[in-house]
């Protein structure tokens, strides 16, 4: 019996390994096409190694924070800088995250103020302990009066202008927004930009984005249930890949298009699947919220004065400037 | 044969490592064993070690400003924590904890904003409206005798559902306003969420309360009759019953008790960031249930402490707080949470087995 075992064992290792050798590999797609050239690299500083905390209010998982840590994670490196990250989307914790980074004394804050409120006391407090902070991503209205050095990031009202007035261009009569983390400010602040930019009708529904065969039955539902529906817009890349989807089950002959960028929505883009992407480039912001920190220290550099924002997006991506964008896209950075 | 010899490590519990000596010679059980038949000493020696463990790795844990950051985060799991445990030793469980403590900070901010009245008033409607949800589920489950589960379950998606609506109806944002500069919010503040200083170190009001909220359960649960009627219905509600306990205000009353402390985090909430988010809370109940249960409370009821889940809810906080002051990847956080709560209910079980053993 065991002698067969082993036996068995073996036959099974040489086959597996047979088939490796036989070149049995995919030529298309997986990790090789990623590899090479997937760090960026801008030499590296000479400064004394200093640390930065960056904390946000991402919720495990999702593509787009994936993007701010790897910029993050290329400007540290370059500035030989050590990166401390770390995040809860619950505002308490968040705000506990920031004292916590003051206990650990570190050289400067790269925030996102998703609930500006929950923030002020711990910016304050971070602020008097001699801690620069500087703002992305989220709290473009309120990092001046938070006490904030700078901020990098898109302004989510004026995008969902700019959005609704894209789509006024391309002849959409009603247009669905879908949202899908209820209670977030940013996302709320993209749909009441858009329906103040879309000359349209909107409607706005919320999708439970954790759990995707839900966002897909729902939407479905809803373009069955509404056949007026002509328009798609989702706020996050993984969404609209499932909205095109549905858009599909349900029979409709509506277009999708998104804010926020991944590489398989690149591809989506090219297909024209979707029809156009928002993109605030969340690789800049992480890139340039940490990079910002080191400047400060060494150089005392603020951008925009700590009297404006920084903005990085919104950058409009269709079928016209996709190819550009899907070379970086592809080894997971834009 | 084979069969039975592959089978038998699986069944045998792991090391009853102590001498086998006593068989009828002492009459008393030797005091170690004594200690470890306490819920509570399994989730102490756990807690210890994780924080042993902490001040090895991560050096910034050392000082008395992150021990204060880590007990502030541990006592806003922890007083919902005490609830929730009491009302599991009474035999049931709420998972609509969570999204009531939002309930009731929304409810205090957006009455006293839109009213303009002093917040006071703000504060004391939304307890009699976190009690009355308490009440509400404490009512159904008995009243229908369905599992708290299933109600509680129901409750959480109304209260879910309903903090979003309300609070869009009634603000026309997910938030609520800020009520920072209106009467009596200072005073609320010097009570949910003030600091003070020991020694140099800023440390949250809300530790003192943890505690005082511990002492007080400690001494309902074991000094007083209500704690004795907890016990009971948890234990066997219809024995209990037959002895004269009075079953339904037991049980309705601790889910009152529940409703009191999402209360008072909500409270916490409010008037440590002045605003409210109306999508947050959800998941929380789990933490809470969590930290009970490595805290030595039965899922089946009838047996716990109010001590254990502090030290639940410590180790809570120290965990995740501990990993980022290690600068590890957080995104291992929930993994490291899990294997701590397998290992927490696996101590338990082996220190329960070895000391009832004899």
């Amino acid at each position: 019996m065991h002698r067969n075992r082993r036996a068995a064992t073996l036959t099974a290792t040489v086959l597996v390994g047979a088939l490796f050798a036989a070149g049995c590999s995919s030529s298309h797609g997986g990790k090789k096409s990623e590899e090479g050239g997937a760090t960026v690299s801008a030499g590296k500083a000479t400064t004394p190694r200093m640390t930065v905390a960056m904390i946000t209010h991402a919720s495990p998982g999702d593509t787009f924070w994936d993007l701010i840590r790897k910029g993050a994670q290329a400007a540290a490196a370059k500035d030989n800088i050590k990166l401390v990250y770390s995040s809860d989307p619950n505002a308490g914790n968040q705000a506990n995250l920031v004292q916590n980074a003051i206990d650990q004394k570190v050289d400067g804050i790269a925030l996102t103020a998703a609930k500006p409120q929950a923030m002020k006391d711990a910016v304050a407090k971070a602020t008097a302990a001699g801690i620069p902070v500087v703002g992305f991503n989220s709290g473009v209205g309120d990092w001046k009066k938070l006490g904030m050095l700078e901020y990098f990031g898109q302004d989510e009202n004026i995008a969902g202008q700019a959005f609704g007035q894209r789509l006024n261009q391309l002849g959409a009569k009603h247009a669905l927004c879908v949202i899908q983390e209820q209670g977030q400010v940013a996302l709320e602040a993209r749909c009441a930009g858009l329906k103040k930019g879309f000359s349209g009708t909107t409607d706005t529904i919320y999708v439970n984005g954790t759990d995707m065969p839900s966002v897909k039955a729902t939407i479905t539902a809803k373009l069955k249930q509404d056949s007026s529906i002509d328009q798609v817009v989702t706020l996050g890349a993984p969404i609209a890949l499932t909205a095109v989807q549905s858009v599909g089950d349900a029979g409709s002959k509506a277009k999708v298009a998104t804010f926020d960028l991944n590489k398989d929505l690149v591809k989506a883009v090219q297909n024209g699947f979707v029809e156009f992407a928002v993109d605030q480039q969340p690789y800049l912001q992480g890139y340039l919220a940490v990079d910002a920190l080191w400047l400060y220290k060494y150089n005392g550099n603020v951008s925009g004065g700590s009297t404006a924002p920084v903005l990085t997006g919104p950058a409009f991506i269709d079928k016209s400037n996709v190819d550009k964008v899907a070379e970086f896209a592809a080894k997971g950075t834009r | 044969m084979s069969m039975a010899q592959h089978a038998e490590p699986a069944v045998t519990t792991p090391p009853a490592s102590g001498p086998k000596q006593t068989d009828g010679r002492t009459a008393q059980r030797p005091l170690a064993l004594r200690l470890l038949a306490r819920p509570e000493v399994g989730v102490f020696l756990g807690a210890a070690a994780v924080l042993v463990f902490f001040l090895v790795v991560a050096p910034s844990v050392r000082q008395g400003s992150s021990m204060a950051t880590i007990l502030y985060q541990s006592s806003t799991i922890g007083i919902m924590a005490l609830p929730v445990a009491l009302l599991m030793i009474g035999g049931e469980f709420d998972l609509s904890s969570g999204v009531a403590v939002i309930s009731s900070a929304l409810t205090a901010s957006m009455l006293s904003y839109q009213l303009t009245m002093n917040v006071w008033v703000g504060v004391f409607v939304a307890l009699l409206v976190s009690l009355a949800i308490g009440f509400f589920n404490g009512w159904v489950v008995v009243k229908t005798g369905l599992p708290s589960f299933l109600v509680t379950l129901g409750t959480f998606l109304i209260l879910q559902g309903a903090n979003l609506a309300v609070t869009k109806w009634v603000t026309g944002n997910v938030a609520t306003d800020d009520i920072s500069d209106m009467d009596g919010f200072s005073q609320a503040k010097k009570v949910f969420a003030s600091s003070f200083d020991v020694g140099g170190v800023q440390v949250k009001i809300t530790v003192v309360w943890w505690l005082v909220f511990a002492a007080l359960a400690t001494w309902v649960l074991l000094r007083t009759k209500y704690g004795n009627w907890i016990f009971a219905v948890g234990g066997n509600k219809d024995s209990a019953r037959a002895v004269g306990v009075p079953v339904t205000f037991t049980k309705i009353s601790l889910f009152m008790l529940v409703g009191f402390g999402a209360w008072f985090i909500g409270m916490h909430n409010l008037f440590s960031f002045n605003t409210v988010q109306s999508g947050e809370g959800v998941g929380q109940e789990l933490i809470y249930i969590s930290a009970a249960v490595i805290g030595g409370c039965l899922l089946t009821g009838g047996s716990g402490s109010a001590i254990g889940p502090v030290f639940g809810a410590f180790m809570f906080g120290m965990v995740q707080q501990g990993i980022v002051y290690a600068g590890w990847n957080p995104d291992w956080f929930k993994a490291f949470l899990g294997v701590m709560l397998l290992g927490a209910v696996l101590i338990n079980l082996w220190v329960q087995r070895t000391a009832t053993r004899r």
